[in-house]
């Protein structure tokens, strides 16, 4: 009898597996229209079929394309668009393990000062007029310098044995006010031209994206993204507490430096890339959440794609707002992401 | 066997562990008892090598404890810390499945779930399997952990607190449970307990600790004293014996007149 039993509840959860299967695969549809649609909207709209025709072509599928719609997808409009969806996702991912390793819904890399180190980085080298250099690698390399450079002392923190996650948000937080105010000394003394620059790289915008920028940018994703799922089973252990993941068997404080410095990497290449776009980290893993629960095996994934998604539209909507004109990224997602947050929490409460 | 010699432990002013030396022995329940704040927890955290002692050494089987290899050592220990919140969108069954953590894969095979599931099943929560954690009881996550221990296959297994939650029909459960498979599976079982009564019952091996020492180590009938209980504790007890010759022990009420003047205005 017990046999049955075991037998029907096996089934049970295969059937609880498929269905959070599906809601990855229903995900992963929903995006693939708003990458299409963000591909057809800007100053010249494209049919959406025509969008379609042009990436089956790209992809090898032998169909008519017309000459313009090709120029403007491939060489504007795809870097673009594609940029969109990896900066979502590594957004959403890295919220999403920050949460999990801090053990607070609220952590993200902005809310720990990464983005605002990277920012304070991007102004001090706009400053300096980028030392010479190519200021599209200069202000992207500054970013970068000083969001590692944020983030490692946070590595520091996070290896002391007696840091607790409290502590280690705390110490972000701190950090996050170091940066913004050492970044509005730099405006302060800056020129107002100069000034107008550095407030325009903030603002995030997806614009300065070009073939080469998205390469990098998913080359990282690719790598980081891997070796993050080699440790999901871990990292679901540590949300049952630190000392519970020790008893485990979990080596809490080097999945903690490992898992910190992946995300830090993620977090630098893509906020030096597009500049800052916050919210996203914060609400793409909640909405996660809500969705598959905490097992990171779907829960990982699935930050990524509601990250891609809600940035995807963003820039949807970006470009919709005022026909004609494009609002900067940055500005639009928390105008989306908030409302769609709040519909969440309250639908869940409803059931 | 679990070994500790000359284990001295202090934090500060505290002694928790004064030149402690003892042997717990492989296919029998070892039961810790003790006031408050004397150090029990802290000496199972010694023993799985969390807490690193001022001085002594602990040997599973004549094998000292590596802090260096620490993943090594804890191998072969389940053990189930006293919190017992378990405030994360998980089900029962993956919070079971992490028993297993060394040997999870990304895609599970049937033969994983099963043995999950078994464990559960072999403490009547089978029905909970794909319930979120978040909507259970205090008691039934307790049982939950308790599980996840088992399904780690250890050799050694400390408890501490395990019954703390857990109403009568689930305290006989997980302790019979605890008391068949450790003489069968010939484990170490260690458990810190405050009631004293299950202690006598389930303990072939009873552990008296207050102020880093150990004050008595034997079987129940030989070691419980209602001069023991009171030198422990500071509370005046009456102790019995029921038929099979295990102690019991009753703690009268106290009367109003009784009570120090302070607590009886």
């Amino acid at each position: 009898m017990t046999s049955a039993v075991l037998s029907e509840t096996l089934l049970k959860q295969r059937q609880q597996e498929s269905r959070r299967s599906m809601i990855l695969m229903m995900l992963a549809v929903v995006l693939l229209a708003s990458f299409v649609l963000d591909i057809a909207t800007g100053p010249s709209m494209l049919g959406v079929g025509d969008v379609v025709n042009v990436l089956l072509s790209l992809v090898g599928v032998p169909v008519d394309v017309s000459g313009p719609a090709e120029v403007i997808v491939t060489n504007l409009r795809l870097p673009i668009a594609l940029m969109a969806l990896i900066v979502g996702g590594v957004l959403g991912v890295g919220g999403a393990e920050m949460q999990t390793l801090l053990n607070n819904p609220m952590a993200s890399p902005y809310t720990l000062g990464m983005a605002a180190a990277a920012g304070f980085g991007a102004a001090l080298m706009l400053y300096a007029g980028s030392l010479g250099l190519n200021a599209g690698i200069a202000v992207p390399l500054g970013a970068f310098v000083c969001c590692m450079l944020s983030a490692g002392l946070l590595f520091g923190l996070a290896m002391m044995r007696h840091i607790t996650s409290g502590q280690l948000i705390l110490a972000g937080i701190a950090l996050l006010f170091l940066f913004q105010s050492l970044l509005s000394l730099v405006q302060f003394v800056s020129s107002p031209e100069l000034s107008q620059q550095i407030l325009f790289w903030l603002f995030g915008s997806l614009t300065k994206a070009n073939w080469t920028n998205v390469g990098i940018t998913a080359g990282v994703t690719f790598v980081c993204m891997l070796l993050l799922m080699e440790d999901a089973w871990k990292l679901t252990a540590l949300r049952l507490g630190e000392e519970r993941a020790k008893s485990l068997g979990v080596n809490v404080a080097r999945l903690r430096l490992k898992t910190l410095v992946i995300v830090a990497v993620m977090t630098a290449t893509v906020t030096s890339f597009v500049g800052i776009i916050g919210f996203i980290g914060i609400v793409a893993p909640n909405i996660a959440r809500m969705l598959v629960g905490e097992d990171q095996r779907y829960f990982l994934p699935l930050s990524f794609l509601v990250g891609s998604f809600l940035l995807s539209s963003a820039s949807v909507l970006s470009k919709s707002l005022v026909p004609g004109s494009l609002f900067p990224i940055g500005i639009v997602t928390a105008i989306i992401g908030v409302p769609f947050f709040f519909w969440m929490i309250i639908g869940k409460r409803a059931n | 066997m679990l070994e500790v010699r000359n284990l001295s432990l202090a934090f500060g002013d505290l002694v928790l562990a004064d030149q402690l030396s003892f042997t717990l022995e492989a296919g029998k329940t070892h039961v810790i008892i003790g006031p408050n704040g004397t150090g029990k927890s802290s000496l199972l955290k010694v023993l799985f090598g969390d807490i690193k002692p001022q001085s002594g050494e602990v040997l599973f089987d004549s094998e000292h404890l590596d802090y260096r290899n620490l993943n090594h050592w804890r191998q072969r220990f389940g053990y189930m810390p006293q919190d017992i919140r378990l405030d994360v969108g998980l089900t029962v069954l993956e919070v079971v499945l992490l028993g297993r953590l060394d040997a999870l894969s990304l895609k599970l095979g049937d033969p994983m779930i099963k043995a999950a599931l078994q464990a559960l099943d072999q403490i009547g929560l089978l029905h909970l399997a794909q319930q979120d954690v978040r909507t259970l009881s205090g008691g039934q996550c307790q049982m939950i952990l308790f599980a996840q221990a088992l399904m780690r296959n250890p050799r050694i297994l400390m408890l501490d607190e395990p019954v703390s939650a857990l109403d009568l029909h689930f305290q006989q459960v997980l302790l019979d449970h605890l008391d068949q498979q450790t003489h069968q599976q010939h484990w170490v079982s260690v458990m810190i307990l405050h009631d004293l009564n299950l202690a006598a019952q389930y303990a072939d091996n009873l552990l008296v600790l207050k102020g880093g020492k150990l004050l008595a180590e034997g079987a129940p009938a030989d070691v419980l004293t209602e001069d023991l209980v009171e030198e422990v504790y500071g509370v005046k007890t009456e102790l019995a014996y029921d038929q099979q010759g295990v102690p019991f022990i009753r703690t009268p009420r106290r009367r109003l007149m009784e009570l120090p003047v302070s607590l009886a205005s």
